[in-house]
C-alpha cells in the first residue's frame, strides 16, 4: 500500500517552510518513526517521520525547495518491504571473513570490518597484513591505520569515516582529531550538499554499497544513521581540497546560515535597535532553595514523579514578582503599553539545532511539580526537534540559565514583544558578609535585562529585590508575599 | 494492550543494564522476568545476582578471611585461638547482600521508569510478547507489545545425566551455595571457573575436596604457563584435581554419594557426602517460544545473532549467555548497552576479544585476549614478558606472592595481544591490559606509564619491562 508523507501543519501565521536534506533516498527501507527529514520555517525545525514501515519510493519535493502546510513530499510502500529486507542479505556473506581477520590482530576495530566488505582497494593494507608485517621499527605512519580508542571508533563509525582519512595529531588518533574533523567537514560538508541538492546520484552507489556491507538484518537502527553523512567521506574530501586542504588549521569556512540562525539573528538585531536595553544585576544566596530542595528531593520525587529543580523556584518567584511590577510582564505596542494578566513564561532552551524558548503557560496557576514537568517535557521535545509552534509562542517574560553552561555573568537579550529578561547564572560559592561575619554561600548572580522605555530602574531594580527575597526565603513563595 | 518501545526479557546483568540503558535513551522500555531470590520472592537480577557471581563471590570472601586466620595469620605475627566457623551466620550474610543488590535493581527500575513485569515471557512474533505471572495465585496472562524486543534469558547448568541433580546429595552451583554444614567429603564434577570457585570456598572450610575433570588439561582455555602454575597451586592447597577423569556413573544412598569414574583406562570410584555437578551451562531459551516465533538458533540451543546480537527476527535482539561467546555478566551487560545504543541510532560496538576472563580462585586468574598457543597456531610471532609477584614488594608485604603477569605483544609492532594473570587481585589487575589493548597500545606504551608504588600494578609495570627485556627487579 503506497503512504503519502506529508508537511506537518504548521502554525496559521507561518504560510511556507523549507525542506532541509533528506536522510533518505528513494529505494531505501525504512522504519516507523525513522526521520526521513527536517523541515525549516523561520520559527521551527520540525522532523518528518516515516508514519509506518516500508520502502520510500518516490521523493516528489528536493531538499531546499519551498513547501507549503500539508503538502505531499513523499510516498512510501509498506508492502515493498519485504523484498527490500531480503536483498541486503547478499551482503551478509562476506561479514564473517572480516571478523576472522580482526581476531589475528587481538584488536577489532568493527568499522574497519564493515568497509572491509566492501569491494575497496583499501582492503590490502587492512588487519590481515598486519600481523604479517615484517618487524621493521617504524612504520612508515601514511600507510598504516593510526592507533584508536573504542570512543574514536564508535564516531568513526557513527560518520562513515576511515580512520586514515582523519588527520591525526600524533600517532594516535584522537576523540579530538575526530570531532575537530567533522566540524570542519561539518560546514564544508552541508555547503556542497546544498549547491546540489539531488544530492549525487554518483553517490548511490557508494551509500548503497556501505549499507549493505553493514549486514542487512541490522536495518532497523541503522536507517537512523544520516544518509548525508554517510556520503560525506567521499565526495566531500575532493572538494574540500582546494580550500580547506587537509590541514585543519588556517582555513576559512564560509558558510550559509540556516534559516533558524538567520531568523534568529535578525530578530536579536531588532531587539537591540527596536528597544532601550538596560541590564541590572543583583545577587542571591541559594542556600535556602539548596537546603529546601535537599529536604524534600526525594518526597518530592516519589510523590510528583518528577525531579525537583531549580527552574520551578525562579519560575514561582518570578511569577511573584512580575505580579508586584506588572510593568515588568508587560510589552510595548506603538505609543501603547500593555499590560498582561496572564503570567506566560519562556523558557530559553538549548537545542541542538539552536536556542529555542518554548512557554509555560499560565504558570502562576501551575504547582512546583507541574513546572518542573513542563520543562522536563519542554527538553525532552526541543532535543527531538518537536516543540511545535504553538509551544514556541507567545510568552510575556522570558528566563534564561545561563549557568548550565558555567556563566557567572551577562546580559540577556530581550525577546520582543516582551520587556524584559531574567538571566539565572551558575552557583558559586563566594565569601559573603552575614551579621558581620564573613562566610561562604552558594551565591548566583541575577541579571535583568529590560525596556527603560516602559520599565524604570526603580522598577526593574525592585522586581529582582522581590526575586532574591523570595528565593532567599522560599516560605514566601508559599504566602505569596 | 500496553505497548513499549523495547521489551527486555529477561532481568539479568545482560537484561537489566539493557532496560535501563534503553530507558535513559527514552525508549518506553518494560522488562519481563521471572526470576525469584532463595526464600522464593520475585527478585530481578538474573543468575548473576541470585545464584552465580555475588553470592558465590561472598562466599569466597568469607571463607577466604577464615582460611586466612586460621592458615596465615601467625605468619603475620597474629595468633588467633579457637576460631570457629559459623556457616549459617556466612549463608545468611550472603543472602543479605544478594537481597540488598536485587532490590536496588528495582530501585533502578523505578528511577528510570522501566516497567517490571513479572512472569515467563513467550514470544508472540516479532512484536508481541505474551507474560504470564509466576507465584502462588495464578494471575491471567497478557500480552504486551513492542517495536523492539530483546531476549536476555542466559544460561541453566547443563545437566549431566550420569548425575542427576537431587538437591541433597547432588547439586548444581546454585544448590552449592546452600549448604547448610561443611561437607566433610566433596565432589566435583568439572574443573571450571564454576567448579574451581565452588571446590576452593568448601575446601578453605574444611572439606577434603576432589574435582573430577574429563579433559587432559587444566583449564583448556588458559594460558598454558598461567595454567601449570595455578594448578599447583590449587593442589598445594588441598584440592584433589583429578585430569581426564570421565565420570561413569553415580549412586546415592541415604549416607553418601558413590561417584565411579575412568582414569587413564582405570575404573575407580570415590565416595562423597555431597557432589556438585558444574560441567558448563547452557543457554536458556524454554518456554520462550522461540521455534514458534521462528528464531534461528544455533545446534547448541543458542540463539543466532550478528556481531550486532541482532536474530534472524527483525527488530529482535539477543544477548548475553543465551548467545555465542563468552558467558560473562560483563559481556552480557555490554551488548545490552551495545544494542540499545543501536537502536537509538549509535554505532556502538563490542569487541568480543578483548572480554578480560577471571576465576576467582586464591590466588585469582584473570586474562584477556589471546594465549601464548593461539597466537603460536595462528604463526604470529610474539614477544612474552613475564614478571613473578615473588619479585613484587607489595606482594611480599601483604604475604601473597604467588603466581605471575604475563604480557604478550606482537614481535613487529608491539601492540599487546593477550594478558594473563595469576596473582592476588588479578580481577582488578586485568583492567589496565583490557583498557590498554582497547586502545591498541602496545607493551611499552604500559612501560611508559607510571605506576604507584608499591602496588601490585607495579607488576604489571614490570612484564611490559620485561616484554623488552628491561625488567628492573628480576
Amino acid at each position: 500500500m503506497l503512504i503519502e508523507v506529508r508537511v506537518p501543519v504548521l502554525a496559521e501565521s507561518v504560510a511556507e517552510a523549507t525542506l532541509m536534506d533528506w536522510h533518505k533516498q528513494p529505494g531505501d527501507p525504512v522504519k516507523f518513526g525513522d526521520a526521513l527529514i527536517d523541515v525549516e520555517t523561520d520559527k521551527v525545525t520540525l522532523e518528518v517521520v516515516a508514519p509506518e514501515d516500508g520502502t520510500l519510493v518516490s521523493i516528489l519535493k528536493n531538499g531546499g525547495e519551498d513547501v507549503e502546510s500539508d503538502e505531499l513530499i513523499a510516498q512510501i510502500d509498506t508492502e515493498a518491504q519485504a523484498s527490500v529486507t531480503a536483498a541486503p542479505d547478499t551482503g551478509k556473506a562476506d561479514v564473517p571473513e572480516p571478523e576472522a581477520a580482526v581476531d589475528d590482530t587481538g584488536s577489532g576495530p568493527a568499522p574497519q570490518a564493515e568497509t572491509d566488505a566492501a569491494p575497496e582497494a583499501e582492503s590490502e593494507s587492512e588487519p590481515e597484513a598486519e600481523p604479517a608485517v615484517e618487524p621493521d621499527e617504524q612504520p612508515p605512519p601514511a600507510q598504516q591505520t593510526p592507533k584508536s580508542s573504542p570512543a574514536v571508533r564508535k564516531l568513526l563509525a557513527e560518520h562513515g569515516l576511515e580512520a586514515r582519512e582523519v588527520p591525526a595529531s600524533g600517532t594516535r588518533l584522537t576523540k579530538k582529531d575526530v570531532l575537530d574533523y567533522l566540524s570542519s567537514l561539518e560546514d564544508g560538508g552541508k555547503d556542497a550538499q546544498r549547491a546540489k541538492p539531488a544530492a549525487g546520484t554518483a553517490d548511490d552507489g557508494e551509500t548503497g554499497r556501505t549499507e549493505q556491507a553493514d549486514g542487512g538484518r541490522a536495518q532497523a537502527p541503522e536507517t537512523r544513521a544520516r544518509k548525508t553523512e554517510q556520503q560525506a567521506p567521499a565526495p566531500a574530501g575532493e572538494k574540500r581540497k582546494p580550500g580547506a586542504g587537509k590541514s585543519p588549521e588556517g582555513a576559512d569556512n564560509r558558510v550559509p546560515m540556516s534559516r533558524l540562525r538567520r531568523r534568529a539573528a535578525q530578530r536579536l538585531l531588532a531587539a537591540q535597535h527596536e528597544n532601550a536595553i538596560l541590564t541590572t544585576f543583583n545577587e542571591v544566596n541559594m542556600k535556602p532553595v539548596m537546603d529546601l530542595r535537599n529536604r524534600y528531593k526525594e518526597s518530592f520525587e516519589k510523590t510528583h514523579d518528577i525531579k525537583l529543580g531549580f527552574m520551578s523556584f525562579f519560575t514561582k518567584a518570578a511569577v511573584e514578582a512580575l505580579k508586584k511590577f506588572p510593568v515588568v510582564n508587560a510589552s510595548v505596542d506603538g505609543d501603547d503599553i500593555i499590560y498582561h494578566n496572564y503570567y506566560d513564561i519562556g523558557i530559553a532552551v538549548s537545542s541542538p539545532r539552536g536556542l529555542v524558548v518554548p512557554v509555560i503557560r499560565a504558570a502562576d496557576k501551575l504547582s512546583f511539580a507541574e513546572i518542573e514537568k513542563t520543562i522536563s517535557a519542554y527538553g525532552q521535545k526541543a532535543r527531538d526537534a518537536k516543540l511545535t509552534l504553538e509551544e514556541l509562542t507567545g510568552g510575556t517574560f522570558t528566563i534564561t540559565n545561563g549557568g548550565v553552561f558555567g556563566s557567572l555573568l551577562s546580559t540577556p537579550i530581550l525577546n520582543p514583544p516582551q520587556s524584559a529578561i531574567l538571566g539565572m547564572h551558575k552557583i558559586e560559592d563566594r565569601p559573603v558578609a552575614e551579621n558581620g561575619e564573613v562566610v561562604i554561600r552558594p551565591m548566583m548572580y541575577l541579571a535583568l535585562s529590560y525596556d527603560h522605555r516602559i520599565i524604570d530602574g526603580r522598577e526593574a531594580v525592585s522586581f529582582l529585590v522581590a526575586l532574591r527575597e523570595a528565593l532567599e526565603d522560599p516560605s514566601r513563595l508559599l504566602l505569596q508575599i | 494492550m500496553n505497548s513499549y518501545d523495547v521489551v527486555v526479557i529477561g532481568a539479568g546483568p545482560g537484561g537489566y543494564i539493557s532496560a535501563i540503558r534503553c530507558a535513559q535513551l527514552g525508549f518506553s522500555t518494560a522488562c519481563v522476568d521471572n526470576g525469584v531470590s532463595v526464600d522464593n520472592k520475585p527478585a530481578l537480577g538474573g543468575t548473576c545476582l541470585n545464584t552465580g557471581c555475588i553470592p558465590s563471590k561472598a562466599l569466597l570472601d568469607s571463607s577466604h578471611h577464615y582460611a586466612f586466620i586460621s592458615k596465615q595469620a601467625a605468619d603475620h605475627g597474629i595468633n588467633v585461638s579457637g576460631v570457629k566457623l559459623d556457616v549459617h551466620k556466612m549463608i545468611t550474610r550472603k543472602n543479605r547482600i544478594v537481597q540488598k543488590l536485587t532490590r536496588g535493581i528495582a530501585g533502578l527500575f523505578k528511577k528510570n521508569k522501566v516497567d517490571w513485569l513479572q512472569g515467563r515471557a513467550t514470544l508472540q512474533g516479532n512484536d508481541k510478547v505474551q507474560v504470564t505471572p509466576a507465584g502462588k495465585e495464578p494471575a491471567e496472562e497478557y500480552t504486551v507489545s513492542a517495536r523492539h524486543i530483546i531476549i536476555a534469558t542466559g544460561s541453566v547448568p547443563a545437566r549431566f545425566p550420569v548425575a542427576a541433580v537431587d538437591r541433597n546429595r547432588i547439586v548444581d552451583s546454585t544448590g552449592a551455595l546452600m549448604f547448610k554444614e561443611v561437607p566433610k567429603r566433596l565432589g566435583v564434577i568439572g574443573a571450571g571457573v564454576i567448579g574451581l570457585e565452588l571446590g576452593s570456598v568448601w575446601s578453605r572450610m574444611g572439606s577434603k575436596v576432589t574435582i573430577l575433570e574429563a579433559l587432559d588439561d587444566f583449564l583448556a582455555p588458559v594460558d598454558r604457563q598461567i595454567a601449570a602454575a595455578a594448578e599447583k597451586l590449587l593442589t598445594a592447597q588441598g584440592l584433589d584435581i583429578r585430569l581426564g577423569a570421565r565420570v561413569t556413573g553415580t549412586g546415592v544412598n541415604s549416607r553418601e554419594v558413590g561417584v565411579s569414574f575412568e582414569q587413564g583406562g582405570d575404573k575407580q570410584q570415590l565416595n562423597f557426602d555431597k557432589l556438585i555437578v558444574a560441567v558448563g551451562r547452557s543457554p536458556n531459551v524454554d518456554g520462550l517460544g522461540a521455534e514458534d516465533a521462528g528464531l534461528d538458533l544455533n545446534q547448541n540451543g543458542s540463539i543466532k545473532v550478528d556481531e550486532h546480537c541482532a536474530t534472524n527476527l527483525p527488530n529482535v535482539y539477543a544477548i548475553g549467555d543465551v548467545v555465542r561467546g563468552p558467558m560473562l555478566a560483563h559481556k552480557a551487560a555490554e551488548e545490552g548497552v551495545m544494542v540499545a545504543e543501536r537502536l537509538a541510532g549509535q554505532k556502538s560496538e563490542i569487541n568480543l576479544d578483548l572480554v578480560p576472563w577471571v576465576i576467582y580462585t586464591w590466588p585469582e586468574i584473570a586474562w584477556v585476549g589471546k594465549t601464548e598457543s593461539e597466537l603460536e597456531e595462528a604463526g604470529v610471532s610474539c614477544r612474552s614478558g613475564v614478571f613473578p609477584f615473588a619479585a613484587s614488594g607489595r606482594a611480599l608485604a601483604s604475604g601473597d606472592s604467588d603466581g605471575m603477569i604475563k604480557i604478550l605483544s606482537d614481535a613487529g609492532t608491539d601492540r599487546i595481544l593477550g594478558v594473563h594473570i595469576l596473582g592476588p587481585n588479578a580481577s582488578e589487575l586485568i583492567a589496565e591490559a583490557v583498557l590498554a589493548m582497547e586502545f591498541d597500545g602496545s607493551s611499552e606504551d604500559i612501560a611508559r606509564t607510571i605506576h604507584a608504588h608499591p602496588t601490585l600494578a607495579e607488576a604489571m609495570h614490570e612484564a611490559a619491562l620485561a616484554s623488552d627485556k628491561r625488567a628492573l627487579h628480576i
